[in-house]
């Protein structure tokens, strides 16, 4: 009795100890994270940590701690999908693979949702931190404090999916937790619930942060800098961010809509009482297509930046790429039901949709053939960021080609949750998406760190991540297309599938092969940073953060710059313009709060106490949340002037480093 | 020359254009609100037929009692523009007594709604009965929580109006107050026309 009061559901059962695999995993994130906070002591940072980045506001640490967030959860999502193609090529009778069905679904789960939420969103958002506000001429997001609570918002969301893994266990069914099977009658343990408040959690995070960095470009841009002169790489980031303001509210609602079922024994979706599973399906794809947009518009612009600057070109058909972007975000919004063209809607409704979908692919490769152009004639510089931009064009295309077979109806019955499927949206999120990450890393890692990567081990990891993608992946195309389904756990040996499932392996191997090389390539960069070190502007960029030093000061710009041109970076230097002017003036920026990063913490122990039914502990942590919001706006003073002499100071010190 | 002149200005401005900016934020945060509601809202749209077996929105409806509720609110909608004008005029003692009559027509708002709620469960007419009052609650629950966030609110600014005064700043959370006020109680229109009078013809 006085357990179930102090722990509520959750015992020592909780915790898998007969589970060799999942206590291995456990045992080695602990040691992990023991071995961090013993560097913390051993070498006294502590303060450091704590002053220069869980309580900063700075929009470029934000954004660094993202992306550090982003490779970890890439680590883990990755570790997912190598278990599962080893499975697959393992699982073919009369042997039936060394993951039990239970776990193997838990799997498969945590994997698209950790790669979806944590590593895709955490890096987008990573890299819109730091560079959207360089670009537009800020010195930081309109809500710095904001800022620094959705991050930690998105921290915990990721951490509770990582604390399932050892307490208790996740969802077990599929990354977007179809009802009826997430109803408690269905799935009456812990997954669900894990799944619903991680996603809430970062959901949460994600809406506010996606209000900030729309309001940070349409109030903050510089003088000068209207609409149709922002960088593309901004353009792309406020199309996406709409689609946040838009699309997240309906993700959290519909969350919580489930945990209302689950919780409160509403039938919303549930198989009985009137309830309508379809409903739930309908409400997450009107939140879901937008998603995929959310990651691979950013992605767009990040290549439509790239590859102007290692072209020696101005971007061809700016005006058309900007529309083009816009015209995808409206699209994408009424495209949603051909991820269930199967439910039944009927010829009328399918053929909307089918052909709204295929009318995607015009904007898109108006997009394609734009950047063909500008490579046109360009002096190509075959550098990394630009070899990832390459890989992209030609791997999307045929990701987006696969697309448009799958918007026919008729086709997309035969096809629909086939791993000929499961091929599509791989091809088009690691060959847009995280290719995009990986050239926008690169890209702009010297201008965050003030100095460069490696290249030569950027390039072997390049090669091994686009071997082992159309090995993993081509052969899943052909699966499908042999009747292979999505998520199964084994099959039998008369199918013929293993051949298949055996390359697909090896892929996964080659891929991790380069996620070894980008570690690599981390370490020596670190290692030999003095000999790496860079200018403010190290590729003969175009835009705006390149104009200031590498890594820009914490106050960013000491002259708010004023631009009369699109590539305003490269116009100031063909004309030899300086943008800076005498005297230096105070800079009014944003305190340091310890606050995020207090409130994120208590937003994890209540969205675990929540899945445990730890009552008093749920109503603690929400009454000090609410307390602590409630703290902030009694708080008055929560910026400050940085005084013209220290500007000086510091813009001498820049000067002369360089 | 250029860049001092409007490096000058933008000095000076900041505080204005730091309240510009939070209000305009807010109203983003508002849309995004909205389509919460518009899930819901089709969400009930979707289900309201779904009785299964019980009571529909017609035998629930207590037309008398919403049109009571309605127009409790339509009267806090002015209350809080008395305060705005209060605030306009630096009248710290006028914005603390209109948000205070706000805040107690807000409180009988939500008296009312719970008597509603209360009501329905107490004659097992509750959210588990069928998926048309699961929704039917989740709209109006979600509502009724704005409603109470919205009074928790009202009593943090009457503080802050007592310690602070009227100043830049407290108008600018007032400005962000009226709009969140006023948004809450548009979307009981909207409850008013769809859920009820719908219901009822």
């Amino acid at each position: 009795m006085l357990e179930k009061l102090l722990f509520g559901n959750l015992t020592l059962d909780a915790i898998p100890f007969h589970t060799p695999i999942i206590m291995g995993a456990g045992v080695f994130m602990g040691l992990v994270a023991l071995v961090v906070i013993g560097c913390l002591f051993y070498f006294k940072k502590w303060t450091w940590l704590w002053k220069e980045w869980l309580t900063s506001v700075d929009h470029k640490k934000i954004g660094i701690m993202y992306i550090i967030l982003a490779f970890v959860m890439l680590l883990r999502g990755f570790s997912d999908a190598i278990m599962m193609r080893l499975q697959q090529a393992v699982a073919v009778s009369p042997h039936l693979g060394y993951l039990p069905p239970e776990h193997y679904d838990q799997v498969f789960t945590a994997h698209g949702v950790i790669m979806i939420f944590f590593m895709a969103m955490a890096f987008v958002f990573g890299l819109i931190n730091i560079i959207v506000p360089l670009q537009i001429g800020a010195r930081d997001v309109a809500y710095p404090f904001l800022n620094s609570l959705s991050f930690w918002l998105t921290v915990v969301g990721a951490m509770l999916v990582n604390v399932s893994l050892v307490i208790g266990k996740f969802a077990a069914t599929g990354w977007l937790a179809y009802p009826p099977l997430s109803e408690l009658a269905y799935s009456p343990g812990v997954g669900v619930d894990y799944y619903l408040w991680a996603l809430s959690i970062s959901g949460i995070g994600t809406l506010l942060a996606g209000i900030n960095i729309f309001v940070t470009i349409i109030k903050m841009r510089c003088p000068g800098m209207t609409l149709m002169k922002m960088p593309l790489f901004t353009w792309s980031v406020l199309c996406s961010m709409v689609l946040v303001i838009i699309a997240f509210p309906i993700l959290n609602m519909t969350l919580g809509m489930l945990f209302l079922d689950r919780f409160m024994g509403m039938h919303f979706f549930t198989a009985d009482f009137g309830g309508n599973a379809m409903l739930y399906v309908n409400l997450i794809w009107a939140w879901g297509h937008p998603e995929v947009y959310i990651l691979v518009l950013p992605a767009f612009g990040i290549y439509s930046e790239i590859i102007p600057t290692f072209c020696k070109k101005k971007l061809f058909g700016y005006a058309a790429m900007v529309w083009a972007t816009v015209v995808i975000t409206f699209l994408s919004f009424i495209v949603w039901l051909h991820h269930f063209f199967t439910m039944g809607a009927g010829a009328d409704v399918n053929s909307f949709f089918g052909i709204t979908t295929m009318i995607i692919s015009i904007p898109t490769g108006v997009k394609i053939f734009n950047w063909l152009f500008t490579m046109y004639r360009g002096r190509i510089t075959f550098t990394t960021p630009m070899m990832w931009t390459i890989a992209f064009i030609i791997t999307f295309t045929i990701g987006g080609m696969t697309g448009v077979l799958m918007s026919v109806p008729p086709v997309d019955f035969q096809l629909h949750n086939s791993l000929f499927l499961v091929a599509h949206f791989h091809n088009t999120i690691i060959g847009g998406v995280a290719f995009g990450l990986f050239a926008g890393f690169t890209y702009w890692f010297p201008k965050a760190f003030g100095f460069k990567l490696n290249e030569t081990l950027g390039k072997c990891a390049f090669w091994c991540w686009v071997t082992g993608f159309y090995l993993a992946f081509m052969p899943l195309y052909v699966l499908g297309l042999m009747g292979m389904t999505r998520r199964l756990n084994h099959y039998p040996a008369s199918t013929g599938w293993h051949p298949y499932l055996v390359v697909a392996a090896i892929g996964a191997a080659i891929i991790f092969c380069g996620i070894m090389f980008q570690l690599a390539q981390l370490v020596v960069s670190i290692k030999n940073r003095d000999k790496n070190r860079v200018t403010g502007d190290p590729w003969g960029g175009r835009t705006l953060e390149w104009s200031i030093p590498s890594p820009p000061p914490f106050y960013n710009f000491a002259f708010t710059p004023v631009v009369d041109n699109r590539d305003a970076f490269w116009e100031m230097k063909q004309k030899g313009l300086v943008n800076a002017h005498e005297p230096y003036q105070d800079i009014h920026m944003p305190k340091k709060t310890s606050l995020g990063f207090v409130i994120g913490i208590l937003s994890g122990i209540f969205g675990f106490a929540m899945v445990w039914s730890i009552v008093w502990l749920s109503i603690v942590s929400g009454i000090a949340i609410l307390a602590c919001v409630i703290a902030r706006t009694f708080n008055f003073h929560i910026d400050y002037y940085v005084s013209a002499a220290e500007v000086e100071q510091t813009e001498r010190e820049l000067l002369n480093r360089a | 020359m250029m860049t001092e002149v409007l490096a000058n200005q933008d000095h000076h401005e900041h505080h204005d254009d730091s309240g510009s900016r939070v209000v305009f934020g807010f109203w983003i945060y508002l849309m995004s609100d909205l389509i919460l509601f518009a899930t819901l809202f089709a969400a009930y749209a979707v289900l309201r037929n779904n009785t299964y077996g019980g009571v529909g929105i017609a035998q629930i409806t207590d037309l008398p009692r919403v049109l009571t509720e309605t127009l409790v609110l339509l009267i806090s909608n002015l209350t809080i523009g008395f305060a705005f004008l209060s605030q306009q005029r630096a009248s710290k003692q006028g914005v603390i007594l209109w948000l205070l009559v706000t805040f107690l027509i807000g409180l009988a708002f939500v008296g009312i709604e719970y008597q509603g709620f209360s009501q329905l469960v107490a004659v097992g007419n509750d959210w588990q009965r069928s998926a048309f009052l699961s929704a039917f609650f989740t709209l109006l629950g979600v509502h009724w929580f704005h409603v109470i966030a919205g009074l928790l609110w009202t009593i943090i600014l009457i503080i802050q109006f007592a310690s602070q005064g009227t100043s830049s700043k407290m108008a600018t959370r007032l400005t962000c107050l009226g709009l969140f006020w006023h948004f809450v109680n548009i979307i009981w229109i909207f409850i008013f026309t769809i859920v009820y009078l719908m219901g009822v013809i």
